[in-house]
């Protein structure tokens, strides 16, 4: 992955406390398990910043090598990678996502 | 495209003593769900046990499998 992808990356992920990579957009989810995460986020009432990675497809695969995870959404808090929508959703049944928040 | 059997066998290949239970719902062999327990989880956060389980399909992955469901649960041996 070329610097440029991953300066890109890393200045959306610190752009916001909570940013989701994603298949489409808040408004219009193109994939389940992406409106599974943005739903997930609403319920909390968590503000979140998102891009859409089918408008981009380096950013698309570049973000599965800087992550190592293999599928899109891709949720970030604080920087961090939590997981994709299998996590996000273990975490909002347990509490620890709105602890994270 | 893997079949529910050989997933099962390569993830049970790539974490010794592994049990795997595969569900695919909505039978289109795509959005299938697995739920792997395994000794090995134990102490690690759940980052860490979903990716120990896509490193047992790297391969796989890279095409198809873009709607795996992870389910991970640690067994207490004894």
């Amino acid at each position: 992955m070329d610097e440029d992808i991953r300066n890109r990356i890393e200045t959306m992920i610190k752009s916001n406390k909570i940013f989701l990579f994603m298949k489409g957009t808040p408004e219009e989810p193109q994939c389940g398990f992406s409106f599974r995460v943005v739903k997930i986020l609403k319920e909390i009432g968590a503000e979140f910043s998102s891009f859409d990675v089918l408008s981009d497809m380096k950013i698309r695969e570049g973000v599965k090598e800087y992550s190592d995870w293999p599928t899109i959404p891709q949720l970030y808090i604080n920087g961090e990678f939590v997981g994709g929508c299998d996590i996000a959703e273990q975490l909002f049944a347990s509490g620890e996502l709105q602890r994270m928040l | 495209m893997l079949t529910l059997e050989q997933i099962k066998e390569k993830i049970k290949a790539g974490l010794p003593g592994a049990e795997v239970e595969i569900l695919d719902p909505r039978k289109d062999g795509v959005h299938i769900k697995v739920i792997v327990t395994f000794a090995g989880f134990e102490g690690k956060p759940l980052l860490q046990q979903h990716r120990m389980v896509y490193q047992t399909l790297k391969e796989e992955l890279k095409e198809k499998v873009h709607a795996l469901g992870i389910e991970t649960k640690v067994r207490y041996d004894g």
